[in-house]
């Protein structure tokens, strides 16, 4: 019997959306109670794999065998059924509820006559589940009132009842206090004594180093590394993770540091970062590094006045400003590339062409009154410039393609000629040939004098675009780093480091 | 010229049509059965008759384009009614000020609307329905419950007399469509009214004061209805405490036929106007052709429920 060493297999599984292949012909073999860890950068696939796993996307290629049988699931239930059960990074509950409604929910225990909850009985299965996994919580409690850690230990708890063959951990320690972890390690190791297969997906190596026996590494999509723990070190898991040579999709740019346009002193936003400073000088190209969570997109936020902060100074050209709203950031002259250009970044359901002058319409109007004809003529220009394919700059900007959007969402903060580019994951979800235009431009400007100041997770586009790469870890600073020290292992390590 | 610029073209264009040859194709039909229907006076009673709804539903269209609602409309147009009625007395004050009165009062009601919903963040369909309520009464206090009648023939010029032939409610309805249609296509306000709706936060982003945009679409809406509650009481010679029970629904209706999005971004006055005159003419017909006014009601709310699927179906493509 071949399954007696392999309770789940991955054959070949490939996967893709418009324009990006996810995973690539994927193959691994997962043990019976072990511990398999799943690691890689952002975008390695990780996620669209437990996805496909648990039952969300059904349309992949390749075959997922479950004992040694084909496992056809069509949905999320199936998944369950068949034994595989998921805790996810962004959790799911029902906040209004207690603990032991949250978790038999949908399996209440029930009187035979108009399916009326038998509570007492609820409360004796909840507290039985509780002392499984040693967690003291009162089943009576609204999970609202839990804090984070508590409620992660809720899901698990549920996910293990469901007498799971398979659990998937995504991140379960992101939110986890060191003691809260010891105890999650504590219910693994129960977990693989009643001969359970743990997935655990984790940017933390030290953790995978502790609790795993197995490890996959995932990049662009295939696999590239499998070892036993054993016989692995650190260094060598985070070669795989980066492994790519950085292509040349980078423009070649000589460094020209001109004088400091923006510096951010001791800054700070309560529960997201803290303690953040820095010098950013014309022509200069810095990212802000880290992992999920350090603290990037806050602090883009914070100094383009989107959220408030309220620790520490922002200068800008030397004289301390406060910046309280993006307007008053506009007329600092920073400009914004938001992180998501679906929410934050475009208005879908305008033109291309209003979408572009939204932030400087009074370029183009007569007092309150928009001139159509000078409107026209500025979009084209900057369609023109940054090669925005679309039929027309009427057309509707949900309807183009996710670079061509970004690319318009460049064109509105370049249109106000800002001194500083504020770029938050400025080639998230776009095809290589539009990112390679994009790092061509933002080298255009850089050369032009601008500052750019960049947030992203994608540790190649950190390592060939910047000049300095600042590195963040739970909201604080760890290290700076010039571009000569900054290579992808360094910046990682540096990432992970707390 | 660019024909539209800010709404896209294609949808715009479907929308646009879609309700032209629906509104024909009423027309043809009931011209058919009805020797009375097509006629320049039947066509002007028409007109006359959705004057205050369509006033009104082009006001909460810059509500509904921001992506809010206001339920208040039909309590403004009693209040606004009963002070503009208080103040036109025959002999006392001349005409612009009970006119004033009016819109400004409705003005005052859509600021605090706006400053409710924007500043202490009241979701827009409860600050709204509870400014109903309070509208209502200010009603019936202002006017002691009663009433409000012997109202100066001036005033009252404004709701029954004519223009070349033309009653002053179209005249008026005329004025409020162009110069609305004008502001939301061609000024930078119309612009962010669409942008706040369509996204807030890349508004916010954009560095538009999407607070700022809010409340003047709230006072612009009941600044409307502020007007319409003077023409409503010109009208009927009468300051009533108890009109426009209800009217915020039908000038909701007529939006929604209309082709603008609840959800905010997506629609035009001018989907409105069509959206009145399809409701109007419908009621008009109807009743040309003898119909149950109980029979038209379910008609009309067939007809909203039908413009809202068609609407999804159309977004969903």
């Amino acid at each position: 019997m071949e399954h007696k060493n392999c309770v789940l297999e991955l054959r070949d599984v490939s996967k893709s959306f418009p324009g990006v292949k996810a995973l690539d012909r994927v193959s691994i073999r997962f043990r019976p109670a072990t511990v398999h860890a799943l690691i890689g950068e952002n975008g390695a696939g990780k996620s669209t794999l437990m996805k496909i796993l648990m039952g969300f996307y059904t349309d992949y290629a390749g075959e997922i065998l479950l004992l040694g049988q084909r496992l056809t699931h069509a949905g999320v239930r199936q998944a369950l059924e068949a034994g595989i059960s998921m805790i996810h990074q962004e959790l799911m509950y029902v906040p209004h509820m207690t603990v032991a409604e949250n978790l038999l929910l949908g399996r209440e225990p029930a009187s035979r006559f108009l399916k009326r909850i038998d509570r007492r009985e609820a409360r004796r299965q909840t507290q039985q589940l509780l002392n499984q996994v040693g967690l003291d919580l009162e089943p009576d409690r609204l999970m609202k009132d839990l804090n984070v850690a508590e409620r992660q230990m809720v899901e698990i708890t549920k996910a293990i009842s469901y007498h799971a063959k398979i659990v998937i951990m995504d991140e379960p320690s992101s939110s986890l206090s060191q003691h809260e972890v010891e105890r999650l390690c504590g219910i693994i190791a129960q977990l693989k004594d009643r001969g359970v297969t743990v997935i655990y997906i984790s940017h933390r190596l030290e953790e995978v180093f502790r609790i795993a026996d197995e490890v996959t590494v995932l990049r662009d999509g295939r696999v590239v590394g499998a070892a036993r723990v054993s016989e692995i070190d650190a260094d060598r898991v985070i070669a795989m993770m980066v492994g790519r040579e950085l292509a040349d999709v980078f423009p070649r740019r000589t460094r020209r540091p001109g004088p400091v346009i923006l510096s951010v002193r001791n800054l700070g936003r309560k529960g997201a970062f803290h303690d953040v400073s820095f010098d950013l000088h014309r022509g200069e190209i810095v990212s802000l590094a880290g992992l999920m969570g350090a603290g990037r997109t806050e602090i883009i936020r914070c100094l383009f006045g989107l959220d408030r902060y309220d620790q520490g100074q922002i200068l800008v050209n030397g004289k301390e400003v406060p910046i309280r709203s993006p307007a008053d950031a506009l007329r600092l002259g920073l400009g914004l590339v938001s992180e998501d250009r679906q929410t934050t970044g475009l208005v879908p359901c305008l033109s291309l062409r209003a979408n572009i002058t939204l932030s400087n319409l009074d370029l183009c109007s007569w007092g309150p009154i928009v001139s159509w004809g000078r409107e026209e003529k500025l979009v084209e220009r900057m369609v023109g410039d940054l090669r925005i394919k679309s039929p027309d700059t009427r057309e509707m900007v949900a309807n183009l393609s996710g670079g061509n959007q970004q690319k318009a969402v460049l064109a509105r903060a370049l249109l106000g000629e800002p001194n500083v580019l504020l770029l938050d994951e400025p080639t998230r979800g776009i095809d290589v040939g539009a990112k390679a235009e994009i790092y061509k431009l933002m080298g255009r400007l850089a050369h032009e004098g601008k500052a750019i100041l960049m947030a992203s997770s994608e540790l190649p586009e950190v390592v060939g675009m910047s000049d300095r790469v600042i590195v963040l870890s739970s909201g604080a600073v760890t290290r700076q780093l010039d571009r000569d020290q900054a290579s992808a292992a360094n910046i990682l390590r540096n990432a992970m480091a707390n | 010229m660019p024909e539209h610029n800010i709404v896209p073209r294609d949808g715009n264009a479907m929308q646009k049509y879609g309700l032209v040859i629906a509104f024909a194709a009423i027309c043809a039909v009931l011209s058919i059965r009805s020797p009375a229907f097509l006629t320049p006076q039947n066509a002007i009673n028409v007109l006359r008759q959705i004057s205050i709804n369509a006033i009104l539903a082009v006001g909460v269209t810059y509500v509904i384009l921001t992506g809010g609602i206001d339920l208040s409309l039909g309590s403004v147009v009693a209040v606004t009614g009963v002070l503009a009625a208080t103040f036109a007395h025959p002999d006392t004050y001349p005409l612009a000020v009970p006119i004033a009165v009016g819109i400004l009062g409705g003005v005052l009601i859509g600021v605090l609307n706006g400053l409710v919903i924007t500043r202490f963040r009241v979701a827009p369909f409860i600050a709204t329905l509870g400014m109903m309520t309070i509208a209502r009464g200010g009603a019936l206090i202002l006017s002691g419950g009663r009433p409000v009648s012997n109202l100066a023939a001036s005033f009252n010029f404004i709701g029954n007399g004519s223009v070349l032939r033309i009653p002053i409610p179209i005249l008026i309805l005329a004025g409020v469509f162009l110069v609305s249609r004008f502001i939301l296509r061609r000024t930078t306000f119309g612009r962010y009214v669409y942008a706040v709706g369509g996204n807030e936060e890349a508004a916010r982003a954009s560095g538009i004061n999407t607070h700022g945009i809010k409340v003047a679409s709230y006072a612009i809406c009941a600044g409307l209805a502020g007007l319409a509650g003077i023409v409503q009481a010109s009208r009927i010679t009468t300051g009533q405490p108890n009109a426009g029970i209800s009217y915020e629904l039908d000038a909701i209706a007529a939006v929604v036929i209309g082709g603008t999005s609840l959800s905010g971004g997506i629609g035009s006055v001018t989907g409105t106007l069509l959206g009145a005159l399809l409701i109007g003419t419908l009621n008009n017909g109807l009743d040309l052709l003898n119909v149950s006014s109980y029979y038209q009601q379910v008609v009309k709310g067939l007809i909203i429920i039908g413009a809202v699927i068609l609407d999804r179906r159309k977004r969903s493509r």
